[in-house]
C-alpha cells in the first residue's frame, strides 16, 4: 500500500540526511540539482575524476561527482561547510585511506593511471600529487630539514650540495627564502603563521610533484599572509597543477581560473571561474556567490 | 532610563551580589589545596626524618685498635708460605692474643669467651686477607682498627642503656667495663662504615653489606629495561598505528589494562612456572627476576606510550604523509620522536615500580641468603627491597639501623635513577 503524500509543485526533495542544517532548501525548480551544470572537463586534464562516491560508514559524503583538473591551472573549489570539498580534495591524493571508515567508489585518475587501482602505490602518488593543509603543519625540526624531508626520504639527491639546491631553490619559490636563509638550523614551528604555511608550501614543491592540493590554506593566516600565498599560488601555477579549497569567494576569484561549486555532496555547477562569479547558471551557485548562504 | 538600561543595571546588581561568594569560593578550594601539599610534604618529611634518623649511624662503623702480632709460629709453622696453609690458619688466635695482652686480669674461661666477643667475627678475615696479599707481614707486629661486635657497636653508638639492670640489656657490666675502659684510652671509635656499601649480606649484623642486593638490582633492572623497553614500545606503535580496529584488537587493550591491575604475585608465580620449571633457568638469578619483572612492567610502558602517541597531532602523520613518506616512515620519523618522552615517562614509572617489588621475587627464590656479590645476571643474588624485607625480619637491634639504611640506599637508587630519565628525556623533548 502506498501512502501519497500530497506534494507542492515545485518542492525539491532532498535525499533524507542531505539537508543542510543551516539553512532551509528554497523551494525553487532553479535549485534541483539534476547533475552538473557547466563542463567539467578540461583543455589539457591532468587529473580526472569521475562518477566518485565517498561514504563515511553509511553515510553518502560525495555524490557521483566528475571533475577534470587541468594542467597549469588553479581550480578553486567552493561551497559551504560541509559540502564535500574537502573530502573530494583528499581523495585526489588517497589521503582519505587514513580514515579507517572512508570509502570511495568511482575512479581518479593521474596521466591516465586510475589512482584506486589496487595495484598503485601510495607512497609515490603523495609524491605526484602533494597537499598542503588547513592548519600549518610543519614538522618540529629545522627549517632546513623541514624542506628536505621529502627529497631525502624518496632519494631524490646524491649529495648535500643537491639537497641544498633543493632547498634553496624551494624556498625561494615558496618567497619564504629571504626571510630565512640565515637561520635554516631554526626550528620550522618557531616562524610566524604566514611563514609557516609558505615553508609548508616549499616542503610540497621540494618533491617536485606534478599537482598540489591545497586545503583552505589561508584560513588560519592574516590579510596580508594571504595575499603573499595567493600571489605565490599564481606563481606556481606556472610549473604545477593546482586545486584549492577555500572558504572565501574573494578568494577563489583571485587565484584560480576555473571554479567548481558544490552543495550537499554533489558538485552543481562547473566552470570559468569569470563566468562563475558574474554569470552563475545554477540558483544555488547564485545563492553562495551572492551570499545568500554559507 | 530606558528598558535595555535597567535590563543592564540589574544585571550588574545580581553580578555583584553573587561575586564575594564566587571569590570565596576560590579562595577556599585554593587553600584546600595548599593544604593537600603542606600535608603531602609533612608526611614525606616525617618519613625521612625517622629513617635517616634511624639509619644514619648504619653508615658509621665500630673498631676497636688492636696491638696484633702476626706470630708466625701461628700461622704458618712450617715457613714455606704455602697459600693453602696460610688461607686456613688460625687468625682469631691473633686477635685472642692481643685482647688477652689487653686485659691480663681475665682469667675465667667464661670471662675470655665474652672478651673475644667484643671483636668481630670478621676481624679474622680483614687479618687473613692481608696476610694473604702480603705475606712478609708474618712476624712484624701492627696496630690495626677491628671491627667490633654488634652489640658493641649498638653500645658505643648509644643504643643500649648502661644505666638499666643488667639483665635487661645484651651487654653485661664487665664487657661495659672493659670497652669503658677502651673509650679512655681512645681505643675504640667510629669509622665510615665502607662494608656496608660493598659488603654481601651476613648474619652478622657489623659485616652484613647492602653491596650485593645493590648489584642484584642493578642486573635485574637492566635486564627488566632491555626487555621492557623495546618489547613495550613496539607493542605500543603497532597498536596504536598499525593494528586494524577490530575486536580482536579490542580484546588484546582490554586485556593490557587488565594486566597492569594483576597482583605482582601472579607474575611471579608465572615466572616459576614458566621460566624456572618449564624452560629451566637457574634460581634466585637477576635474569630469571628481570623476565618477571619485565611481565609486571610491560601493561604499565604500553599504556603509557599508547597515550604518548595518541598526543601526537594527527597534523604531524598527515604532513609527512602528505610528502609521501610511507607509514612507517611517518612512525619512525615524526610520532616516534614527539612521543619519546611521554614513553620514557611511562618506562620509568614502570621501572621504579619494578625497583620496588618484592612479591614476585620471594616466588622466584631471589629470597635466599646470598653472601656473595652477584658478578653477571646469572649468579643468584637478593634486591634490595628483598634485602629490606629479611633485614627487617633479622632479631639483631643492629639490623634495625641496617634497615633505615637500606632504604635510604634504595631510595638514592630510585633518585639516581629518575635524574637519569629526566636528563634522557629533556634531550628527547622539542618544542611545538
Amino acid at each position: 500500500m502506498l501512502s501519497v503524500t500530497p506534494n507542492t509543485a515545485g518542492v525539491v526533495t532532498l535525499p533524507k540526511g542531505l539537508v543542510g542544517a543551516g539553512f532551509a532548501p528554497v523551494a525553487d525548480e532553479s535549485r534541483a540539482i539534476n547533475g552538473t551544470v557547466g563542463d567539467i572537463t578540461a583543455v589539457d586534464p591532468r587529473m580526472t575524476a569521475r562518477n566518485v562516491n565517498v561514504y563515511y560508514g553509511d553515510k553518502l559524503a560525495i555524490n557521483d561527482v566528475s571533475l577534470d583538473i587541468g594542467k597549469n591551472e588553479v581550480i578553486a573549489m567552493i561551497g559551504p561547510s560541509g559540502c564535500g570539498k574537502s573530502t573530494f580534495l583528499r581523495c585526489l591524493n588517497r589521503m582519505n585511506d587514513t580514515i579507517d571508515i572512508c570509502r570511495v567508489e568511482g575512479e581518479i585518475k593521474l596521466d591516465e593511471q586510475n589512482i584506486y587501482d589496487s595495484s598503485l602505490d601510495v607512497v609515490p602518488l603523495r609524491a605526484q600529487v602533494g597537499m598542503v593543509f588547513q592548519k600549518p603543519n610543519p614538522f618540529p625540526k629545522s627549517i632546513y630539514d623541514n624542506v628536505a624531508y621529502g627529497p631525502r626520504i624518496h632519494g631524490l639527491t646524491s649529495s648535500k650540495s643537491e639537497l641544498d639546491d633543493i632547498v634553496e631553490e624551494s624556498l625561494l619559490k615558496a618567497g619564504l627564502w629571504d626571510e630565512v636563509k640565515d637561520r635554516l638550523a631554526e626550528t620550522g614551528t618557531g616562524l610566524s603563521g604566514g611563514q609557516q604555511q609558505r615553508l609548508c608550501i616549499a616542503r610540497t614543491i621540494a618533491v617536485a610533484p606534478e599537482v598540489i592540493l591545497m586545503d583552505e590554506p589561508c584560513s588560519a593566516l592574516d590579510p596580508i599572509a594571504t595575499a603573499r600565498v595567493e600571489e605565490l599560488i599564481d606563481e606556481l601555477r606556472e610549473q604545477f597543477t593546482i586545486a584549492i579549497v577555500t572558504h572565501s569567494m574573494q578568494q577563489a576569484a583571485r587565484v584560480s581560473q576555473r571554479t567548481a561549486y558544490f552543495h550537499l555532496g554533489q558538485l552543481v555547477e562547473v566552470g570559468k571561474t569569470d563566468d562563475i562569479f558574474t554569470n552563475p547558471r545554477h540558483g544555488l551557485t547564485e545563492d553562495y556567490i551572492t551570499g545568500r548562504f554559507g | 532610563m530606558s528598558k535595555s538600561e535597567q535590563q543592564q543595571a540589574r544585571t550588574i546588581d545580581r553580578v555583584n551580589t553573587t561575586l564575594a561568594q564566587r571569590y570565596g569560593r576560590e579562595r577556599r578550594f585554593r587553600r584546600f589545596g595548599f593544604f593537600a601539599v603542606v600535608l603531602g610534604l609533612a608526611f614525606v618529611g616525617v618519613m625521612f626524618l625517622s629513617i635517616i634518623g634511624k639509619g644514619y649511624s648504619a653508615f658509621q662503623q665500630t673498631r676497636i685498635l688492636l696491638d696484633i702480632e702476626f706470630t708466625e709460629s701461628v700461622i704458618d709453622p712450617s715457613g714455606e708460605r704455602d697459600p693453602a696453609v696460610l688461607s686456613s690458619a688460625n687468625y682469631s688466635a691473633l686477635i685472642k692474643n692481643s685482647l688477652r695482652a689487653l686485659y691480663p686480669e681475665v682469667k675465667d674461661r667464661k670471662e675470655k669467651r665474652e672478651l673475644y666477643g667484643i671483636v668481630s667475627n670478621g676481624a679474622a678475615l680483614i687479618l687473613r686477607a692481608k696476610v694473604m696479599a702480603d705475606p712478609t707481614l708474618l712476624g712484624s707486629q701492627a696496630q690495626l682498627w677491628l671491627p667490633a661486635d654488634d652489640d658493641i657497636d649498638m653500645l658505643v653508638k648509644g643504643y643500649i642503656d648502661r644505666t638499666v639492670v643488667q639483665s635487661e640489656r645484651r651487654v653485661k657490666d664487665n664487657v661495659i667495663a672493659w670497652i669503658e675502659k677502651l673509650e679512655s684510652e681512645q681505643k675504640i671509635g667510629k669509622f665510615f662504615n665502607t662494608t656496608f656499601l660493598t659488603g654481601g649480606d651476613s648474619r652478622e649484623p657489623e659485616l652484613a653489606g647492602i653491596g650485593g642486593a645493590v648489584m642484584g638490582s642493578l642486573y635485574t633492572l637492566i635486564v627488566t629495561l632491555l626487555l621492557s623497553f623495546p618489547i613495550g614500545v613496539a607493542a605500543a606503535v603497532y597498536l596504536e598505528e598499525f593494528a586494524p580496529r577490530n575486536r580482536w584488537t579490542d580484546l588484546v587493550e582490554v586485556n593490557i589494562n587488565n594486566l597492569a591491575a594483576v597482583p605482582s604475585i601472579v607474575f611471579g608465580l608465572l615466572g616459576l612456572a614458566v621460566f624456572i620449571n618449564f624452560f629451566g633457568l637457574p634460581r634466585s638469578a637477576p635474569l630469571v627476576g628481570g623476565m618477571v619483572l619485565t611481565l609486571m612492567t610491560l601493561p604499565t610502558i604500553i599504556i603509557a606510550s599508547r597515550a604518548a602517541l595518541k598526543a601526537v597531532p594527527p597534523s604531524i602523520r598527515e604532513a609527512a604523509l602528505g610528502v609521501g613518506a610511507s607509514k612507517m616512515q611517518t612512525v619512525f620519523h615524526h610520532v616516534l620522536p614527539l612521543s619519546m618522552p611521554g614513553m620514557l615517562t611511562g618506562t620509568i614509572i614502570g621501572m621504579a615500580q619494578a625497583l620496588g617489588e618484592t612479591a614476585p621475587l620471594l616466588m622466584i627464590g631471589m629470597v635466599a641468603f646470598i653472601v656473595d656479590i652477584p658478578g653477571s645476571a646469572m649468579d643468584p643474588a637478593t634486591v634490595l627491597p628483598v634485602q629490606i624485607f629479611l633485614w627487617a625480619d633479622s632479631p639483631e637491634r643492629a639490623f634495625l639501623e641496617k634497615t633505615s639504611a637500606a632504604i635510604m640506599v634504595l631510595l638514592g637508587f630510585l633518585i639516581v635513577m629518575n635524574v637519569l630519565a629526566v636528563i634522557l628525556r629533556k634531550r628527547f623533548e622539542r618544542r611545538w
